[in-house]
């Protein structure tokens, strides 16, 4: 299995024709001025912006003063932090969980050919079209205690009132992202599912294994790979997510659903402490990258058995 | 691949399918009643009889106005990153120097960067620049965060692309600029449908630039609306899903024109 991304890091090295008079044929540098300088001032710049702003004292609209490191010693040693740590890393563990099963089943089971499974995928990519925005109200009106879905089932137990109750808020959250999100990686999976080449699934078949021996002992090492590219963009992607949970329950009941980006967002721009907020935002970033990082380690490791019961 | 029936997987699939299925079922019909038919009729049940009133409401509240700035930033933020992106990539896979090779590097790496940590820094530079408020102010930030994505993969499919045809229109004296619009263009249209499908649809649905680097209603964008729509209609449900499904409708009619494309755009080549 492997990835556009993981596909040929280095660009291969140019060979000129030989014997032809010695001329240009690259293209001139120029060529990427526009991509890099657009990048650079709105990515680059930022991300070293974040860092020095994080030392820095601003309410968001007057100039920001140096500040040293207070807003350091003020967020790392403030609950709210790690409390906003805490429910980030909750969301991230419970999302790989609940997500990741679901999309490799789905994505074996329409990896086959078949019109049932071909019409199965169409529906299952409908969440990847709306918005986050869309989502969220959707959802919102639907677990609605008085006017929601409860009404449909006459169940006391769906009647709950799950955006408002604090403990409950929080697994609403992860549902919903999954709901959003399980679409794409059911894809990805069915895309490694589609390399993986049927000998030997013909020969598993020959030595009698049947279809549970047959995902546990060739579907599920073959799709190592996958499992980990799924994986890293999971767990770094529910990090930093913010338009769901915004949107859904804008952090509350309380801050019981005050995940960093959302503690990040309403700290520098309801609370006008965007130091606190850079701050939070370097934590962000370093997260993302020591994720990133640790799980293509994993990658390195050779031997499947390493993630079974993945 | 497999003979036999898989009932497990089937009945999984199936369970799967329901839970995608009913809050889609659930927003389009609730769309369709009357505020009296939403707190009387059962969440489930078919409207009787169906209502537009709902959507005609929403198009009063100057839908068309925010319809109409989403189209133009994802137009123009598509625009811009895509051709942008696609001379960078030109760059990267036939220049010859160690730039060229540091620049492709650069933008695998700065696939890395949240665009969620660096709103600050963004709003900043924004507001200093008096381009607070503007649709402008939505669309330099997502050009910039579309780029690296765009460039990765239309380089590795310009990478496909035999190296004699652009040594020979080389011979025949073509510049950059020709090289790029009668070769590179037309050989990498795959790739680049793939491109601007992602980009679009992560700017029509993009909602944390609007939300911060925007204010007024002249320059809301429709995840924005949806969100002010819903403190505006507060006890009108059927209105406020109402937009949600106008709003998801030109996304809708994409999926149905070129479904390919438009899934070979969601993974943008992650899973391929």
């Amino acid at each position: 299995m492997s990835t556009v991304l993981e596909k040929r890091h280095r660009a291969p090295a140019r060979t000129p024709a030989p014997g032809r008079a010695r001329r240009r044929t690259g293209p001139s540098p120029l060529m990427a001025v526009p991509a890099l300088a657009f990048f650079a001032v709105f990515a680059v710049v930022p991300l070293g912006g974040v860092a020095v702003l994080s030392f820095m004292a601003w309410d968001g609209i007057g100039d920001p003063s140096w500040a040293g490191l207070a807003n350091w010693a003020a967020a790392l040693t403030d609950p709210a932090t790690y409390h906003a740590i805490w429910l980030s890393v909750q969301v991230m563990v419970l999302s790989w969980l609940v997500q990741t099963p679901i999309s490799l089943l789905l994505g074996v089971l329409i990896a086959g050919r078949g019109r049932f499974r071909a019409v199965l995928g169409v529906l299952y990519f409908l969440p990847m079209l709306l918005s986050a925005a869309a989502i969220a109200i959707a959802f919102k009106a639907l677990l609605d205690p008085n006017f929601g879905m409860s009404r449909a089932f006459g169940l006391d137990v769906l009647s709950q009132d799950w955006l408002g109750d604090p403990t409950l808020a929080l697994y609403v959250v992860v549902f919903v992202i999954a709901w959003q999100f399980v679409p794409f990686h059911t894809l990805l999976y069915q895309g490694g599912v589609r390399q993986i080449p049927a000998s030997l699934y013909e020969a598993a078949q020959l030595d009698g294994a049947g279809r549970v021996r047959q995902f546990f002992h060739i579907t599920l090492p073959q799709l190592r790979y996958t499992i980990i590219t799924s994986s890293t963009l999971m767990t770094v992607g529910s990090l930093t997510y913010f338009d769901l949970v915004f949107v859904l329950t804008g952090g509350g009941p309380g801050d019981a659903t005050r995940l960093l980006p959302l503690d990040m967002y309403l700290s520098g721009f309801s609370g006008n402490d965007m130091g606190r907020a850079s701050t939070l935002a370097v934590l962000l970033v370093v997260a993302g990258l020591a994720l990133s990082l640790g799980l293509s380690k994993l990658s390195s490791f050779r031997r499947g058995s390493q993630l079974e019961g993945a | 691949m497999r003979t036999r029936p898989n009932f497990a997987g089937g009945l999984a699939g199936l369970v799967w399918l329901g839970i995608v299925l009913v809050p889609v079922y659930y927003v389009v019909v609730t769309s369709l009643r009357n505020q009296r038919g939403f707190y009387d009729s059962n969440p489930l049940s078919l409207p009787s009889p169906p209502t537009a009133s709902a959507y005609e409401l929403v198009l009063e509240n100057d839908f068309w106005r925010y319809f109409l700035n989403s189209v133009v930033v994802t137009a123009a933020t598509v625009a811009i990153a895509v051709a942008v992106s696609l001379m960078a990539a030109y760059y990267v896979v036939r220049g010859t120097s160690w730039f060229s090779r540091m620049t492709y590097r650069g933008f695998l790496l700065g696939l890395a960067i949240p665009l969620q940590a660096t709103i600050i820094p963004v709003y900043y530079l924004i507001t200093r620049a008096k381009l607070y408020d503007t649709l402008l102010a939505i669309i330099l930030p997502s050009v910039a965060f579309a780029i690296p994505l765009s460039v990765v993969i239309l380089a590795n499919f310009l990478r496909d692309v035999p190296n004699e045809l652009f040594e020979s229109m080389r011979v025949d004296g073509a510049g950059d600029w020709r090289m790029l619009l009668s070769l590179v263009l037309p050989m990498t249209r795959p790739a680049v449908i793939t491109v601007a499908v992602y980009d679009g649809l992560n700017v029509w649905n993009g909602f944390l630039f609007p939300l911060i680097l925007t204010q007024s209603p002249d320059q809301r964008v429709l995840p924005l609306a949806l969100w002010s729509f819903q403190g505006q209609f507060r006890v009108n449900i059927p209105a406020v899903l109402a937009a949600v499904v106008l709003s998801t409708l030109p996304v809708l009619a994409l999926y149905v024109l070129g479904r390919r494309q438009l899934v070979s755009g969601l993974t943008a080549g992650f899973g391929k």
